[in-house]
């Protein structure tokens, strides 16, 4: 057995009605636990892309991917925790900045490359995009000065840009027993 | 060229004839609201229908029918409780990846969601246990979703399929087209095959192991590869150890062949797996019911896993080598690259293991004014000289089936394995009636899961077939009972029952009922309904308080087995 850690899985899917239940179902089905999940459309008709984050060791990473491929709508499944991949969060974060407070409230957002995108005579809104410990730093940072709220995307992932093996076509045209998960 | 508007088929119609086109001769059903544009256009489809009595037993009934053929089952039922009441069938498939295709009727697009008369969200519902479901909404998808369906049931590791139709998709009209286009399903990938390197090396630790066991599953039974693995053993000489569904892929009567493996398998199986120094596993899973203590499981073993689906590896089990594939094609290319050997030093070693089993063996017993179940299977097995296709429920008499019953083909023990479905085999009996209209079939039940789902005798009854049911009445719940008596200090917790006179149960029914308390009265009462027309219960009122020996309690060590105390302790008395 290896050492648990926080995987990266990144599953193109169909696009239809249900497979982002699907998805979730096997997880919590196999009592894998999900730490984000993050899905949107991709530049291929008809294909999403899942981002889903999650604690796990290497067989169970393993079979994962194995699980996440019977699932018909599944179309493929990458394990991107030990390629080169950038990944990125968005969060929002509402937080009490009154007249007095509000140059320092901004100052730290600049620090952190947060963009101040609301104002209200109580409180502003920050967007920052970054990884999760960026996003966490700043969470610590304004805590003192009162979070309203906040909402967080999970991470979006993606592999390197020098790193374009198997990236060749489109997914959705992938011939079916091309990929062996074992 | 026909007039167009004559080529326009109903979803209803559309339906049949795309199940006609995908050879299904016979389906179990049960007609409510949200079906009925279906069952009315059945009247005009080739396709036999056989109305059930509860909609579990017709998801029983396409399950039985598909272990009996290897082809695909089909059911179908309403919507709502129609539905919902297929669910234990579906998820006993799932369990034991069996070919079905479930069809259910449902309300009416415009109403879905509303929470209409007799609306359930069954996909919703069967998300986790088919392998896939539908709900179809428009009337062009009704023949591709039917083909897909089908197409995803029976390949790669086969599992049921649900596909929901609504009640306007059935009513609307549509021309189709029913080209042979293949499937295109650009996410399934069912099929897999092991690598030359893995095989070699697979093949060079079979050929040096000194203490190979064959660990045989329903894979081998399910992928037609009962002959390659004889021809397989015959060439390495390796014992063969068979799971409860893998029972009959290797004949009981090999010299080769160890029995049935795990929880309640001979003790000189289990402890022949402990002392394995490699085990190679053909289309099995290492259920828990098999391997018990994972901790001291096999520990000196190497493992090499055969086995279809990539999910299964490493899951219960770590093994040092994994061939995934289809299990007939990696035994084909196995077998060309391993080597003929002499085992003897391991077979004597083995054949010393079993030691004094046969003293213990409740078949060396005196029996009389007795009736054992082990006694009653023993003798149905040699009365039928090990030909019949017998289905099994779940609990004792399962387990003193698989011991007793001397499987020597596959195909010819049904059962609910991963699932444990209590009510399964009588359903399950009358669908293989179907795929096997002449073979003899024997359904072994006990009282408990007789009376779950009792009410197909009135099916069977109404299509005339021929089956016999052996009731193993010991006036328990006897499994539970069981566990009861080892491991809760004896303290019988809802396990009595109480159970009607199933001979007049029977006659009720219009069917033949008799009853054996003894032993001598076995062979008669089995001949007689051997020789009756129609559907036959035995009432076989047996020793109410025998336990299944020898026994691995759930978690513990494999080789730390109950044994049957010997001699034999007295039970209580026959009522």
């Amino acid at each position: 057995m290896t050492e648990s850690r926080l995987r990266t899985f990144i599953a193109y899917v169909e696009d239809l009605p249900g497979v982002l239940n699907r998805v979730t179902s096997l997880f919590r089905r196999r009592s894998y636990n999900i730490e984000s999940l993050a899905v949107g459309r991709t530049h291929e008709q008809g294909v999403s892309r899942m981002t889903i984050v999650m604690e796990a060791d290497d067989d169970a990473a393993r079979r994962i991917e194995a699980n996440l491929y019977k699932l018909v709508n599944v179309l493929r499944v990458e394990d991107t925790t030990l390629r080169p991949t950038v990944a990125r969060e968005l969060a929002l974060i509402k937080v009490r900045a009154d007249s007095a407070s509000r140059p320092s409230v901004m100052q730290v957002c600049e620090v952190f490359r947060a963009r101040v995108i609301d104002v209200g005579p109580e409180a502003l809104i920050c967007e920052i995009t970054g990884t999760a410990d960026k996003i966490d730093g700043l969470l610590d940072v304004l805590m003192p000065f009162g979070v309203v709220e906040m909402v967080r995307t999970g991470a979006v992932a993606m592999v390197r840009s020098a790193d374009v093996k198997g990236r060749e076509g489109d997914v959705s045209q992938e011939r079916p027993g091309a990929r062996d998960a074992a | 060229m026909s007039d167009p508007a004559n080529r326009m088929l109903t979803g209803a119609q559309i339906l049949w004839e795309a199940l006609h086109r995908e050879g299904v001769e016979v389906v179990f059903g049960y007609p409510g609201g949200a079906i009925m544009p279906a069952y009315d256009a059945l009247l005009e489809s080739p396709v036999k229908h056989v109305l059930v009595r509860h909609e579990q037993g017709a998801s029983h009934m396409a399950d039985g029918y598909a272990r009996a053929s290897g082809k695909v089952g089909v059911c179908v039922a309403t919507s709502g409780p129609g539905a919902t009441n297929l669910v234990t069938g579906i998820a006993t498939a799932m369990l034991d990846s069996i070919p079905m295709v479930c069809i259910t009727g449902q309300v009416s697009s415009k109403v879905i969601g509303s929470d209409a008369f007799q609306e359930t969200d069954i996909t919703g519902v069967t998300l986790p246990i088919t392998k896939h479901n539908y709900l179809v909404t428009e009337v062009d998808q009704i023949a591709p979703t039917i083909r897909e369906a089908f197409y995803i049931a029976r390949t790669g590791r086969p599992g049921p399929v649900l596909v929901d139709i609504t009640k306007d998709a059935q009513q609307a009209k549509t021309e189709v087209d029913w080209s042979d286009a293949p499937v295109r399903l650009p996410g399934y990938r069912p099929e897999h095959r092991a690598r030359a390197t893995d095989l070699e090396a697979a093949a060079a630790m079979i050929n040096g192991a000194k203490r190979p066991v064959i660990l045989a599953g329903h894979g081998i039974v399910k992928a037609e590869a009962s002959a390659l693995l004889g021809r397989f053993v015959e060439k390495t000489g390796i014992p063969v150890a068979s799971t409860l569904l893998g029972l009959g892929g290797f004949p009981a009567s090999h010299v080769l062949a160890l029995g049935m493996m795990g929880m309640h398998g001979e003790a000189w199986v289990n402890q022949a797996i402990q002392e394995a120094d490699l085990l190679v596993a053909l289309g099995m899973r290492f259920d828990d019911r098999v391997t018990g203590n994972l901790e001291t499981y096999a520990v000196n073993a190497k493992k090499i896993h055969c086995e279809l689906d990539p999910a299964e590896i490493n899951k219960n089990v770590r093994v040092d080598l994994a061939l995934v594939g289809d299990v007939k094609d990696t035994l084909t290319s196995l077998l060309a690259l391993v080597a003929k050997t002499d085992r003897h030093g391991w077979l004597d070693r083995i054949g010393s293991l079993k030691g004094d089993s046969a003293v213990r063996d409740i078949q060396q017993m005196p029996h009389q004014d007795r009736l054992f179940a082990a006694h009653v299977l023993h003798d149905l097995w040699r009365i039928t000289e090990g030909k019949a296709l017998v289905v099994s429920d779940v609990g004792q008499h399962q387990m003193w089936e698989a011991q007793y019953y001397k499987h020597d083909y596959p195909r010819k023990l049904i059962t609910s394995g991963g699932l444990g479905t209590m009510g399964f085999a009588l359903p399950a009996a009358i669908g293989a009636r179907f795929a096997m209209p002449d073979e003899e079939i024997w359904v072994v039940v006990g009282d408990g899961g007789f009376q779950m789902t009792a009410c197909e005798l009135s099916t069977a009854a109404q299509e005339g077939i021929k089956l016999n049911i052996a009731i193993i009445n010991n006036g328990y719940l006897g499994m539970v009972r069981q566990w009861q008596q080892f491991f809760y200090d004896g303290r019988y917790s809802a396990t009595p029952l109480r159970s009607p006179d199933f001979v007049k149960l029977a006659e009720a029914h219009g069917l033949t009922g008799l009853r054996v308390t003894k032993r001598e009265e076995v062979e008669g009462a089995v001949a007689l309904a051997r020789a009756t027309p129609g559907v036959v219960v035995i009432d076989f009122r047996v020793e109410q308080e025998d336990s299944v020996y020898p026994m691995v309690p759930a978690g513990a060590d494999l080789h730390d087995m109950i044994r049957r105390p010997s001699p034999l302790v007295e039970t209580a008395a026959d009522e």
